[in-house]
């Protein structure tokens, strides 16, 4: 797969010495602040924000913040970037990529003048048109066919699921030509579609709609995934999917919508295949993504106060496993803990599991653990909801079983 | 029109409801009153063949670029509708105090549109004058009909010998396949089922090219991908055939969506059976084309048979042609094995979906000659009598050939010489595809991704190193 080079502006180059000049321009009023620029809104939870100084995963070091909030009057003029949710952020990337080149265009249910059942394409179809933002009948495998035949004949789409459960419909055309008529014509037709929605255990919204669908997508060949995580990397892989020639599902997360970030005034792209560092460490690997990036962050606060150094990696591109970063991680700690919100039948910490232990064996002083769903339709009611998702307490035992 | 009804007061206030485009036209102001006036006076124009549209070609500049307030459309509830009439979205509707069903279908089948008769003479005298065909294009389209007739026979006696292990024959649907792809351009993108070889035949792909990728070998352009018969070819502008049904409707409206974002002098047609009409897929797109107004034509190869299903047990409504009706869709029944028929009936479908943007419908009453595929039997679930009745008294290409020969551009020499020469075409490109090696190992790991990730690198490494240790295990023409 062709990298795609993170284009930064040039104010903000990743080496440490730029750093601290852009650091010391500010001011240390501004060095206190900068780590503490994040806040949790949507479930209320503490998370850490990224360091918006650096843009390679390596030098990450994040915190985990406090829960006020912003004072937005404290710091406007002089914080370089913007702040927004993380919807926007999707929306802004989208708009952007819109702008940039007139064959993208947006396709579902209710993406056009309601703005989308998650405010993503708000605004859309009032400046591109009917036409470009296009509200479908309810029939998922029919408009992501539709995108297809578009892609295929030089139209650029995004195709929204509503939920990523309604996708499941979509599976034929996902799976037996989203994935294959680019192999099967021999390379003549490319379909350069992007399959977007949010998926996840959300606020009891009852089985159906709390579907994880990586693990059922992750085994069909031509097709790449990727799962958000942050306003700054939803916005980078929004684009990165868009450009790329490959059909790309970007998988969102229900309850990550409302994440506030301050993301780059210049513009970025992300590379697909790439994981992100989220915490440098010494004693234990931590692979997670989307959500449960939440979850492990919160232990890993706990862990910290405990004595442990664990290394998170929020591993983003689902299909192809960012084997580079992570296997160097295992190389380093020797001790993997896999945390993530699907079922553990056939999910993705299975197929990684597999994957770190044909490649990394001899790095590996303890089996893996993989800490998932159980392998149960998600129920209602809140209590039992919350237990069938991995929580900090699980993780930090978790690691403290493995780390013996 | 009617699905925001549904959702709650607060967000019917905040959504603009989409009138229909007709109403944007004409009636700027009193909004869906409107849209279904202006639609019964549209249906008049399917009897204008040639007589081009009405104001439609503007509409196309303007569709969908409008948004409409919600108050418009409830300052309606005064002004139109009453005791008789409710005012309801896609237009007023009248009460009756009748306790009367629907029946399931009309007392008489839709009509056929047919020009030629089964003994080749010309059925009605308008033809003529409304559509010139050349002698030039009549030859070239019985030359094509029999050159794809030729073509099935021999390929599929290749597969009974075992030289190649699949095909699909088009056989008794010539005219379908050559006349539907004479009415058509080059820049309409065709996307198949997998019994229209005769269209991509047309449009200039070689014998020897169908006989790689029959064969699979390295010239094939599909690089050995697919099966047999499942062509596809960019600079055709026909799309690689897929396996699953009707996936292909919804590509067509898509590709249609496309040339229309474009403004492309073009439309787009797909191709199915009358089994492929069940499927979810075809449903919806044909909804879709309707709504999104694509210029899209929907060709329905009724052939009797979804392998062993006739018709009887696979719908129940009068064919495809009035489930048309039921999507808003303008929709022909033709004779499918009358080519003058077929090509006139492409011909003014495609003037109308490109200049009214509108999709169109067109069902074709054929039979399935041949079996459903190299696979099947049919004569264990239909009886030889009566393919015979149709492979003989209403085979497609006898019956062209003998309006050829009634105009004087054909005779006998002619059609001796013409079957030797297609004979021996066809022989020579098999002969020189089945020596042709196969695609290398490579071609495995290369197209699943515009660039091979590390983890095919990997397997192509694992699967040449155990090529190479044990080649015996391996056929032997399978090169690295």
């Amino acid at each position: 797969m062709a990298a795609i080079v993170q284009g930064i502006g040039a104010t903000a180059a990743p080496s440490a010495s730029s750093n601290k000049f852009l650091l010391s321009s500010l001011g240390s009023s501004l060095l206190e602040k900068k780590r503490n620029f994040f806040v949790v809104r949507s479930d209320g939870k503490c998370y850490t924000g990224l360091n918006q100084q650096q843009r390679r995963a390596q030098n990450v070091v994040t915190n985990a913040v406090a829960t006020k909030e912003e004072k937005a009057s404290a710091a406007v003029g002089s914080k370089p970037g913007h702040e927004l949710l993380l919807f926007e952020a999707l929306r802004e990337g989208l708009e952007e990529e819109m702008d940039r080149d007139p064959c993208v265009c947006v396709m579902g249910e209710d993406v056009g003048h309601y703005g989308g059942s998650y405010k993503v394409t708000k605004g859309l179809a009032e400046k591109y048109g009917d036409l470009r933002v296009l509200d479908t009948p309810i029939a998922e495998n029919s408009f992501t066919g539709m995108g297809i035949g578009a892609a295929m004949t030089g139209l650029r789409p995004i195709v929204e699921g509503m939920n990523m459960g309604f996708l499941l419909l979509a599976f034929n055309q996902i799976s037996n030509n989203c994935g294959m008529l680019h192999y099967t014509s021999g390379g003549q037709f490319k379909i350069p579609i992007v399959i977007r929605g949010p998926g996840g255990v959300g606020r009891q919204l009852g089985a159906e709609h709390s579907q994880r669908l990586e693990s059922y997508f992750q085994s069909i060949p031509g097709i790449q995934m990727v799962a958000c995580s942050t306003a700054y990397n939803a916005k980078g892989l929004m684009k990165a999917a868009i450009r790329s020639d490959n059909p790309v599902i970007l998988f969102e997360h229900v309850l990550l919508y409302n994440l506030k970030e301050r993301i780059p005034d210049e513009e970025y792209v992300l590379n697909l295949e790439e994981a992100e560092m989220v915490r440098p460490g010494e004693h234990v690997t931590i692979l997670t993504y989307s959500r449960m990036r939440y979850h492990v962050m919160q232990a890993a606060k706990t862990l910290v106060n405990k004595g442990y150094d664990p290394e998170v990696i929020d591993i983003r591109s689902l299909k192809p496993f960012d084997l580079y970063t992570i296997g160097n991680s295992v190389k380093k700690t020797h001790r993997v803990l896999i945390v993530e919100e699907c079922m553990r039948t056939g999910g993705i910490g299975a197929s990684l599991t597999a994957a770190i232990n044909e490649n990394f064996h001899d790095h590996l002083d303890a089996p893996i653990v993989c800490l998932s769903s159980q392998d149960v339709p998600t129920p209602y009611a809140g209590t039992l909801e919350e237990w069938t998702l991995v929580q900090p307490a699980q993780i930090v035992a978790a690691v403290e079983q493995l780390c013996l | 029109m009617g699905f925001y009804l549904s959702k709650s007061r607060t967000v019917m206030h905040n959504l603009k409801p989409k009138l229909g485009s007709l109403g944007v036209m004409f009636h700027q102001s009193s909004g869906i009153a409107s849209f279904y006036h202006h639609q019964e006076s549209q249906s008049g124009l399917i009897k204008n063949l040639g007589a081009g549209s009405c104001n439609r070609p503007t509409l196309f500049t303007i569709w969908r670029s409008e948004h409409f307030k919600a108050e418009k459309q409830l300052d309606c509830k005064q002004n139109c509708g009453g005791p008789q009439v409710l005012n309801f979205p896609g237009g007023n509707v009248k009460f009756t105090s009748e306790l009367d069903f629907l029946p399931e279908g009309l007392e008489e089948r839709v009509h056929c549109y047919r020009i030629l008769d089964e003994n080749g003479q010309l059925t009605s005298s308008n033809f003529v004058q409304c559509f010139q065909i050349s002698d030039e294009l009549a030859v070239r389209m019985y030359t094509y009909m029999a050159m794809l007739q030729t073509m099935d026979t021999i390929f599929y006696e290749a597969q009974r010998q075992g030289r190649i292990s699949f095909y699909v024959t088009a056989i008794g649907e010539e005219a379908i396949n050559i006349a539907s792809a004479a009415a058509l351009q080059l820049d309409d993108p065709v996307f198949p089922q997998y019994r229209e070889s005769g269209v991509l035949l047309w449009r200039g792909f070689t014998l020897q090219e169908f006989a790689n990728q029959c064969f699979g070998n390295k010239n094939d352009n599909c690089k050995g991908r697919q099966m047999p018969a499942h062509y596809g070819s960019v600079k055709h502008n026909y799309f690689t055939v897929a396996s699953t049904v009707a996936t292909q409707v919804p590509h067509a409206v898509g590709a249609a969506y496309s040339l229309k974002m474009d403004r492309i002098n073009a439309c787009s047609i797909t191709y199915f059976g009358d089994g492929g009409t069940s499927t979810g897929d075809f449903h919806a797109a044909l909804n879709f084309a309707a709504v999104m107004e694509a210029p899209v034509i929907f060709f329905c190869r009724n052939n009797g048979w979804a392998i062993s299903t006739p018709v009887g047990d696979q719908f129940r409504s009068d064919g495809i042609v009035v489930r048309g009706q039921a999507y808003g869709v303008h929709s022909i029944r033709v004779d499918g094995n009358d080519a003058l028929a077929i090509y006139s009936a492409v011909r003014a479908a495609r003037q109308m979906a490109i200049t009214e943007q509108r999709p169109v419908l067109i069902e074709a009453l054929t039979y399935r000659g041949g079996h459903h595929t190299t696979s099947d039997d049919s004569t264990r679930y239909r009886s030889a009598e009566e393919i015979e009745w149709w492979r003989v008294a209403q085979c497609p290409v006898s019956r062209f050939r003998k309006w050829l020969e009634k105009e004087g551009w054909w005779n006998s020499d002619a059609e001796t010489e013409l079957r030797a020469s297609l004979r021996k075409q066809v022989l020579h490109a098999i002969q020189v595809a089945e020596q042709v090696e196969k695609p290398p190992v490579a071609d495995i790991f290369t197209d699943v991704y515009d660039a091979p990730p590390s983890n095919l690198h990997e397997q192509e490494t694992t699967l040449v190193e155990a090529i190479e240790k044990h080649p015996k295990e391996y056929p032997p023409n399978f090169s690295c």
